[in-house]
């Protein structure tokens, strides 16, 4: 009896804390979706509370919609991540492959090198790939976007631990039916690690367009902007900051990610769960 | 349908020689099984043939044409692995279609989204079917072409690995190990089936494993590797009733042959645990081996005594275990007929036939024996 006593004590115990560190974790979301229901007025008041005594969100959507070319900029975020993980896959499977199954000289530096690699935070490389896309002719453009991100050193590390589990027999099988190098990538390689460019995918797409480092440093132009440049839009303004069309402009870029979640949940806790990175 | 011939091939791995100088010929439409213990370079040889491994030295000659530089399907020899090796994305069909489509269709017609709508794809793709469905036929795989590689069970994917290779109609066969991952129920099965296989398509068939008995059962010709050598190659009767080396009588056989000490007298004859056998031979005098297959071992009259130790019965057969005497030896003898098994721990005495000897010199080669006379070595029964 005293067992499934302390089973369910421990049982709630465990729920308690979960809950608490969950509501710690959503705070700040629930803060953001409270403010951008809020009126101007109610923001700026003193007394805190939740629930809006107006309920405001349509408005500051309205708002927010008509300040700044939302569509636009969530389009821009759509091209930029899209373009981002294609070129990355194209660049990163031929390169997992080579390093995963052919021999050649040289291989187990390149790995090395590989790794290296991942060590280096992109800030440290900014100021001088800056100055080369200055040189290309390339600032504010989607090319200066998307190019600099295109050789993905993690990619290429998870899509390698990947392709060393597939059986080299069936690297040999391809062979002897006659598909290429080339060929066996994407027609043997591909399919069989689509659970790990999902995962990789994910991680790409998640950090391209929440990204705000790299596009407020290279672009100029408004309707090249992306996402989370929308949201500065609102703080810049000389009108001081709206904070309740900024909530809601910030609720509208997550959105996408959001839904995209919801949709393909199972997909990211394999994806998270095969990388390690619990 | 090919002759494959090897030429001193040599393969090194980081400085260790896998294979030491390979000649060899295999003929047209012969069922070859190259087998030996596990790690002796069977694998290392068979990519070699197809292309998939580059030799140091040697050359490899298909037809008559030299190979080498040759990409593995340019060599047209198809192969079915030990894993199977199919596509775990594509169904039965598309995996038996692969080698067809990458032979049949251009590079344009292979892609994806715009290959199906060009003109001559359907005429192409009506091909690759009916020979899909007739060798689905053949193989009884029919039922199971919808179905994806990890839907199916061992000998299933095994057919279909071995459809995927029999669908393009290579020069010749490779197999490595292809029946290792069955239940030894299934394995005997498929054996027949192979063996039905090649008397049906007259192809040159390459055959690789480590278990003696696939060998014995399906070659016409059996090649016995070891440690990177080719020590003996011959019908699989050759192999068992005549090994050239006491490497390849020890590999040939289950259970294994009995090997006791013996010596070579002066005069040429041969005695074993004291005993002189009526046999002679042209050796320097000193120390020999005897090889006596377990089958050729008699029981219950001879000059040997020794005491059993295990029995194992079989049912149709028994296997009885002896310790003999004085010489820390042990032996096996096969009892046709279960029903005159010794009791555990008995005494039995026992002989052989001087023609069932099989000699060794001490660097393991064969000593040719002559039988002096024609009498068996028996003593009459004390049992
Ligand atoms: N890619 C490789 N790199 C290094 N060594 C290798 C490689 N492939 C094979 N070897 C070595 O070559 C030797 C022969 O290997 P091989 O696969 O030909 O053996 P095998 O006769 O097929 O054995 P098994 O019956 O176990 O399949 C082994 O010692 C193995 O370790
Ligand atoms: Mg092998």
């Amino acid at each position: 009896m005293s067992n499934t006593h302390s089973v369910t004590f421990r049982a709630i115990l465990r729920h308690v804390l979960l809950i608490a560190g969950a509501a710690l974790m959503l705070a700040p979301f629930i803060w953001m979706i409270s403010t951008a229901s809020k009126p101007q007025t109610e923001i700026f008041s003193s007394e805190l509370h939740l629930i809006p005594h107006r309920f405001a969100l349509w408005d500051n959507l309205r708002e927010a919609f008509a300040k700044a070319n939302l569509l636009r900029f969530l389009l821009n975020g759509v091209i930029v991540t899209v373009s981002i993980f294609v070129l990355q896959v194209m660049v990163a499977l031929p390169a997992a492959y080579a390093l995963a199954k052919l021999r050649f000289l040289g291989r187990e530096t390149l790995f090395a090198l590989v790794l290296f690699g991942i060590l280096i935070p992109p800030q440290a490389t900014a100021i001088p790939v800056f100055l080369l896309l200055h040189k290309a002719g390339l600032l504010d453009s989607y090319a200066a976007l998307v190019l600099p991100f295109t050789i993905s050193v993690f990619g290429i590390f998870l899509m390698r631990q990947f392709f060393k589990t597939v059986p080299d027999d069936l690297v040999d099988a391809a062979r002897m039916d006659g598909i290429s190098e080339f060929g066996i990538v994407w027609r043997v390689m591909l399919p069989a690690a689509i659970p790990a460019v999902t995962a990789f995918g994910i991680f790409s797409v998640v950090a391209h367009w929440n990204d705000y480092f790299w596009p407020l440093i290279v672009l100029n132009s408004e309707q090249l902007r992306t996402p989370p440049l929308a949201v500065a839009h609102f703080r810049n303004n000389e009108a001081g900051t709206s904070y309740g069309p900024l909530m809601a402009a910030a609720m509208v870029i997550i959105a996408p990610l959001v839904i995209a979640f919801l949709f393909a949940q199972r997909r990211f806790i394999e994806g998270i769960t095969l990388t390690g990175i619990k | 349908m090919a002759q494959i011939e090897l030429s001193t091939i040599r393969k090194s791995f980081d400085g260790t020689d896998v294979l030491k100088g390979i000649d060899f010929r295999i003929e047209d439409g012969e069922f070859i099984s190259l087998v030996g213990p596990s790690g002796c370079g069977k694998s290392t040889l068979l990519r070699i043939i197809a292309g998939l491994e580059p030799q140091n030295s040697g050359q490899v000659h298909i037809d008559g044409r030299p190979v080498d530089g040759i990409r593995p399907s340019a060599r047209n020899l198809a192969m079915v692995f030990q894993s199977y090796a199919l596509y775990p994305h594509l169904s039965t069909f598309d995996n038996i279609a692969v080698p067809l489509r990458m032979r049949r269709l251009s590079a344009i017609e292979r892609l994806p989204l715009l290959g199906p709508l060009l003109p001559g794809r359907r005429a192409k793709e009506r091909t690759i079917r009916a020979d899909i469905t007739a060798i689905a036929e053949q193989l009884d795989i029919a039922p199971l072409l919808r179905r994806k590689p990890g839907q199916l069970s061992g000998g299933q994917r095994q057919r279909v690995a071995v459809g995927r290779a029999m669908v393009r109609e290579p020069r010749a066969f490779l197999f490595d190990e292809p029946l290792s991952n069955l239940d030894a129920k299934l394995r005997v099965h498929m054996r027949a089936e192979l063996a039905e296989l090649h008397r049906r398509l007259k192809a040159t068939f390459v055959y690789v494993t480590h278990d003696q008995a696939e060998a014995m059962t399906m070659s016409s010709r059996i090649a016995v590797m070891m440690a990177g050598e080719l020590i003996q190659v011959g019908t699989p009767a050759e192999i068992y009733d005549d090994p050239g080396d006491i490497r390849v009588a020890e590999f040939i056989g289950s259970p294994k042959i009995n090997i006791l000490p013996g010596r070579v007298r002066k005069d040429g004859g041969i005695d074993v645990l004291g005993t002189a056998l009526r046999l002679g031979c042209g050796a320097a005098a000193g120390d020999c081996r005897v090889g006596v297959r377990p089958e050729r071992i008699e029981l219950g009259a001879g000059p040997f005594s020794g005491s059993v130790v295990h029995l194992e019965n079989l049912g149709a057969e028994a296997f009885v275990h002896l310790a003999i005497e004085g010489a820390g030896a042990r032996l096996i003898a096969r009892l046709g007929d279960v029903r005159q098994l010794p009791a555990m721990g008995r005494a039995v005495t026992f002989g052989f036939a001087p023609d069932a000897v099989r000699a060794f010199d001490p660097a393991g080669k064969r000593i040719e024996l002559r039988v002096e006379q024609a009498e068996r070595i028996r003593e009459p029964a004390h049992v």
